[in-house]
């Protein structure tokens, strides 16, 4: 540890660190623009200028200048302010004097910096400059007059984004931040260059003109638009969620979120179930909940357990998932199934299913193999984290599956489970990578494992992790990267079919069940099924409309709930709002229709049926804690299933990324990014 | 009628302080063979390999004793320079030689002439310069508007490929690669740094230091950058000797200089000189005296366009170096002399050169971004005489938020030739901006407004 000292007093540091962290540590605020934790360093704006002894006679940019032992800091001198003063007035001598139109008004730096290091008055008399907006697409507005070419968005599109189509052109005074030849941003991680931009040049299209920051009720939450669960803070007004943005969770999404958890929130306001619907005569008619309760009693009653099937989905709170199992195994039902995409996983020990690496974890890898997995779509924030240790050159990466650009370079291996089988005595150069690795990692996607092989596919992973030795003293490289949200609640809670039960493909043929209990399911293609259909959920999509009963339910702002993300982490998301007219929170409608079918369940209040999960399942007691940090016994042998092997290609499980969960499909914004998308892949193949 | 210009010249027999034997570039008016012939005729390529094989300290220790002085503006000791590469290559990390041939400054064109005559010294400085920091290949960064001295000197280095003088297994026996690099044409590229972002590729924007160059420059590898002059008068130096370099000029002013005099005098010229020789030994020897003579001087800009103006009447004993400049709150620069006769509208001059600065901006960073632009908008004002009198003090207190505040030193060279006119000429503006107030149509450019 070094010693500098700050305005006087002595502080002890790291070694490497900048002079604006040591000032930071010293519990001294250095303004800044440019200069941001988790991007390079630019040195651009000027703002966090601080007196330097030893050095030259003029102020140093604190951001860019290493401390060193002995150093003498200044941030309050006279030169320190004078040089923030004629900083600040060259920002604002061509910015607009257009705050009271600006979305960023109250949440902007440089109008809290104007307050806080600033002149009171102007001196400029010179025209202002004004600059074109630019077209960046359907989620990004732009007021480039307002810009301070800090290029905070261009180093995040370009380093940890890794699509760089955001530039500065021209020079001097006549410098623009544009979009290459005016294309719309494709990366799924773009819309954080709203969040980063300290002014209002960029800001959030969706969200323009909508409400003031000081109007909002926030909310901090936990999101499901994937299997990360990234810390998110819910933002509405009245019963509105007017828009989602990141919180700082170092363990998981680190500070950024994709574009579908940012903007797909709008679906929350349409397509929504908002009372009871029972189908009268092929056609759905609103009813009232008792109505509805008495529709699905008399059918349940009528029918044996074994002809009553369960479907959870994608997006559903590990206590809706709980009571609905609860329910139907004291009904007798084992037709029980959490994996609407038919997935393998389920049958081995809590570590085969879990990305045990963690998040967090896995930047320590040295060579990573990717099998059947698409995580630039199926998890973008964590697939920046891929693109950080490529950058870094601390891992090798390899890709059996699809060969699609992930923002890193891998070595392509094959695409299906050919080479996956023929791996171990393959001569490749990645292979030796492998197999001489220290930390070497295996990650398993849906798109290998929602397959019919499936099962055959988890155990040659398997295989091929015991012959790479991933699991070894002070390392478990065995992870599967799930796509929703509620697969590893279901999983852990035993949501999956019982001995000669039916698993969710086989509940959905012709014939196989008279009454089929979809809770929030909508990825499954039930149109060949004759059961009888309660949909439990939130939005008219795939589910609901096949429905013959419909109850309800709470989307993820509208509830507490638990959610256990694809490293085994369980997360308590925040209801924001209530749910919609007549609609309920999930649990307690399970608990009412408990009540109707003479199955009460044990529990009256959200508190006591999380006391029953915690007694029932003690790992959903492990609030934030991610097992896979701690050693344990995992015996890979036990993984996977006999069984023929196709030679299909590995596809990933998302398909459209904007489109894969029923409120995203609700999304006017995801649609236009959707849109975008598929008119942008097919200039590209024109 | 005057006398015509080339009469002037053949008047005298001895000019100046410096002697004809002791000129480096001795071919700077190209009236010899500038090529290998030529350039070895001259003395260039004679002894090189003994150079070369007396090894790294030894070359950098004459150097540092001959008191050279980067000649690309900043004058930092070129020998203490080249000492700051590592000692060793290590790592496989290979040093690099970058020469600054950007020559953009406006009035410099001294490297043009060295680049078109005397290729050939260049070419010989920068395979010792190379040795002397272990550098096996060499980048000479030409400016865009240089096409004539870029295609000579490709033909001066295609000839000492031939010649196996450098290239893989020279007869120096020092394996050197040396690559010319044209430029687009952009003023901040001379910047060190911003010229190794624009060699790399990217676009030309100066880079924060530290870390430096020779820590990590081109490709992040020890780099040094050094401006044509300063390469090609090495050879030559070492030749002959620290001490023989080291007698011209003052102390800690060491050595022959090339100025490049333009402006009011009769005879504007580049011409190789001794350092220190007084300004009006040079205007009278070499420029045949300022238009209208001694006494019609009104200002001059003694290095380049970025340093201060300085008044006549401190011209009048002084010595053309860097500390003599300095202590003047001006600079020696590039030693580019701008001379300004008593015809001059010095505001106008100070404006154009505003603009120029404002034009050539990269835009990165704030202060000179955003400054450039008002400084030059103001002065423009001033210079027709429609700015306020207290925006005078604003200009001022503007060019201190920029002078210093920035990433490189664009910033400050833009400031400079501000204050410097203000420091000795504010009473100018003063005036005239009274006389466009008082309502006469007194100065050029300056519009009259209705009487209401």
């Amino acid at each position: 540890m070094a010693i500098a000292k700050v305005n006087g007093v002595e502080v002890e540091f790291e070694p490497g660190m900048t002079v604006l962290q040591v000032a930071e540590l010293a519990g001294e605020e250095i303004p800044r623009f440019c200069y941001h934790e988790r991007l390079s360093i630019a040195g651009n704006c000027r703002m966090c200028l601080v007196e330097v002894k030893p050095g030259p006679p003029k102020p140093q940019a604190s951001c860019a200048l290493p401390a060193a032992e002995g150093q003498e800091i200044f941030t309050k001198t006279p030169m320190v302010k004078k040089a923030r003063e004629g900083v600040m007035e060259f920002l604002l001598i061509n910015h607009p004097l257009d705050c009271p139109i600006c979305d960023q008004g109250g949440e902007c730096d440089l109008q809290d910096q104007a307050v806080g290091y600033g002149r009171d008055e102007s001196r400029y008399d010179e025209n202002k400059r004004a600059v074109e907006e630019k077209a960046m697409g359907p989620l990004i507005k732009t007021v480039m007059t307002r810009c301070i070419q800090c290029t905070r968005c261009v180093r995040f599109i370009t380093e940890v984004a890794g699509s760089p189509e955001i530039g500065l052109i021209s020079r001097g005074e006549d410098v623009e931040i544009t979009t290459y030849l005016g294309a719309a941003v494709t990366s799924e991680l773009s819309a954080n260059v709203i969040d980063l931009c300290p002014v209002g040049a960029l800001t959030s299209k969706p969200y323009a003109f909508e409400a003031r920051p000081w109007e909002l009720k926030k909310t901090e939450s936990i999101d499901v638009m994937d299997a990360l669960g990234s810390s998110i803070r819910v933002d509405a007004r009245a019963n509105a969620v007017l828009r989602v943005l990141p919180r700082i969770n170092e363990d998981v999404n680190e500070e950024w979120i994709s574009d579908k958890t940012r903007y797909a929130v709008d679906g929350l306001q349409r397509q929504r179930l908002d009372r009871p619907y029972v189908r009268v005569d092929g056609k759905l008619k609103p009813a009232t909940w008792n109505e509805a309760f008495a529709a699905v009693a008399a059918k349940i009653k009528a029918t044996a357990p074994e002809r009553i099937g369960v479907i959870a989905g994608d997006l559903q709170d590990a206590e809706s998932l709980k009571a609905t199992k609860d329910l139907f195994t004291a009904l007798g039902v084992k037709n029980l199934d959490a994996r609407q995409d038919g997935s393998a996983l389920g049958a081995g020990p809590r570590e085969s299913w879990l990305f045990n690496s963690t998040i967090a974890g896995i930047e320590d890898a040295d060579v990573v193999l990717f099998v059947g997995a698409n995580p630039r779509l199926e998890a973008p924030v964590l697939n920046a984290r891929f693109r950080k240790q490529w950058i870094a050159g601390k891992t090798r990466f390899g890709v059996i599956g699809e060969q699609a650009d992930l923002t890193f370079g891998y070595d392509y291996l094959g695409a299906g489970a050919k080479t996956l089988s023929g791996l171990a005595k393959a001569k490749a150069d990645f292979v030796a990578a492998l197999k001489a690795a220290e930390r070497p990692a295996i990650i398993v996607g849906q798109g290998a494992l929602s397959r019919a092989d499936g099962a055959a596919i988890l155990k040659a992973a398997a295989g091929l992790a015991k012959t790479f030795n991933v699991v070894r003293e002070g390392w478990n490289g065995w992870n599967v990267l799930h796509t929703a949200a509620a697969r590893v609640a279901g999983l852990d809670l035993g949501f999956v079919p019982g001995e000669g039960a039916l698993a969710a493909g086989d509940m959905l043929k012709p014939g196989a069940v008279d009454v089929l209990f979809l809770l929030g399911a909508d990825e499954c293609e039930t149109a060949a099924s004759d059961a009888f259909k309660i949909y439990l959920g939130t939005h008219g999509d795939a589910g609901a409309h096949k429905a013959d009963v419909i109850l309800p339910g709470a989307a993820y702002t509208e509830k507490n709930g638990l959610y256990v993300n694809t490293e085994g982490r369980v997360q308590i998301g925040k209801r924001a709002v209530f749910p919609k007219g007549e609609a309920k929170e999930d649990w307690s409608i399970l608990r009412a229709l408990s009540e109707v079918l003479g199955h009460k369940l044990p529990y009256d209040s959200l508190d006591q049926l999380r006391a029953k999960l915690f007694a029932d399942h003690p790992t959903f007691g492990q609030i934030d804690f991610a097992p896979g940090s701690v050693p344990t016994v995992f015996d890979l042998a036990t993984v996977g299933g006999e069984g023929e092997v196709s030679d299909a290609p590995f596809e990933s499980a998302v398909k459209a990324f904007h489109l894969t969960n029923p409120i995203a499909r609700a999304s006017v914004t995801m649609a236009e990014c959707a849109a975008n998308v598929s008119a942008a892949s097919k200039i590209a193949a024109e | 009628m005057s006398a015509p210009i080339h009469s002037i010249r053949k008047a005298r027999v001895m000019v100046g302080i410096l002697e004809d034997k002791d000129r480096i570039f001795t071919n700077l008016y190209g009236l010899q063979d500038w090529g290998l012939e030529g350039a070895k005729a001259r003395g260039c390529w004679n002894g090189t390999k003994d150079i070369l094989d007396a090894g790294r300290d030894w070359i950098i220790e004459n150097m540092k004793n001959s008191g050279l002085r980067g000649r690309g503006g900043a004058g930092f000791s070129t020998g203490l320079k080249w000492s700051f590469m590592p000692k060793e290559v290590k790592d496989g990390r290979p040093h690099y030689l970058v020469v600054n041939a950007d020559e953009s400054e406006p009035g410099t064109c001294k490297d043009r002439e060295i680049m078109r005559h005397d290729p050939h010294l260049l070419i010989e400085g920068c395979l010792i310069a190379s040795r002397a920091m272990l550098a096996h290949a060499c980048y000479i960064y030409i400016r865009g508007e240089y096409v004539f001295e870029r295609e000579r000197l490709e033909a001066a280095i295609k000839q000492a490929y031939d010649a196996k003088l450098v290239g893989k297994d020279n007869v120096h026996g020092w394996d050197f690669e040396i690559y010319v690099h044209h430029g687009a044409g952009a003023y901040i590229c001379g910047e060190e740094t911003a010229l190794l972002e624009s060699l790399e590729g990217k676009k030309g924007q100066p880079r924060l230091k530290p870390p430096f160059p020779a820590g990590a420059g081109l490709y992040g590898m020890p780099t040094t950058v050094n401006n044509v002059e300063s390469i090609a008068v090495a050879g030559t130096i070492l030749r002959r000797g620290a001490s023989w370099f080291a007698g011209f000029g003052r102390p800690n002013n060491a050595g022959t200089k090339l100025f490049c005099v333009s402006g009011h005098v009769n005879l504007p010229c580049n011409v190789e000189e001794a350092m220190s020789i007084p300004f009006r030994q040079l205007m009278e020897d070499h420029c045949g005296g300022i238009r209208g003579g001694w006494g019609n001087l009104k200002a001059v800009i003694p290095g380049g366009s970025s340093v201060p103006m300085i008044p006549a009447e401190q011209c009048e004993d002084l010595p053309m170096d860097f500390d003599a400049l300095r202590n003047l709150r001006s600079g020696l620069g590039t030693a580019a002399v701008i001379v300004m006769d008593k015809s001059t509208d010095l505001v106008r001059a100070i404006a154009r050169l505003s603009y120029f600065y404002k034009h050539e901006s990269c835009g990165q960073c704030t202060p000179c971004r955003e400054g450039t632009g008002w400084m030059w908008r103001v002065m423009e004002r001033m210079a027709t005489g429609e700015a306020d009198p207290k925006e005078i003090d604003t200009l001022l207190d503007v060019t201190t938020q920029v002078e210093g505040h920035t990433i490189c030193a664009l910033g400050d060279a833009a400031a400079w030739p501000i204050q410097g006119l203000f420091r000795h000429f504010r009473h100018e503006v003063e005036e005239r901006i009274a006389s466009y107030r008082s309502g006469r149509l007194h100065v050029q450019g300056a519009k009259l407004i209705a009487a209401e």
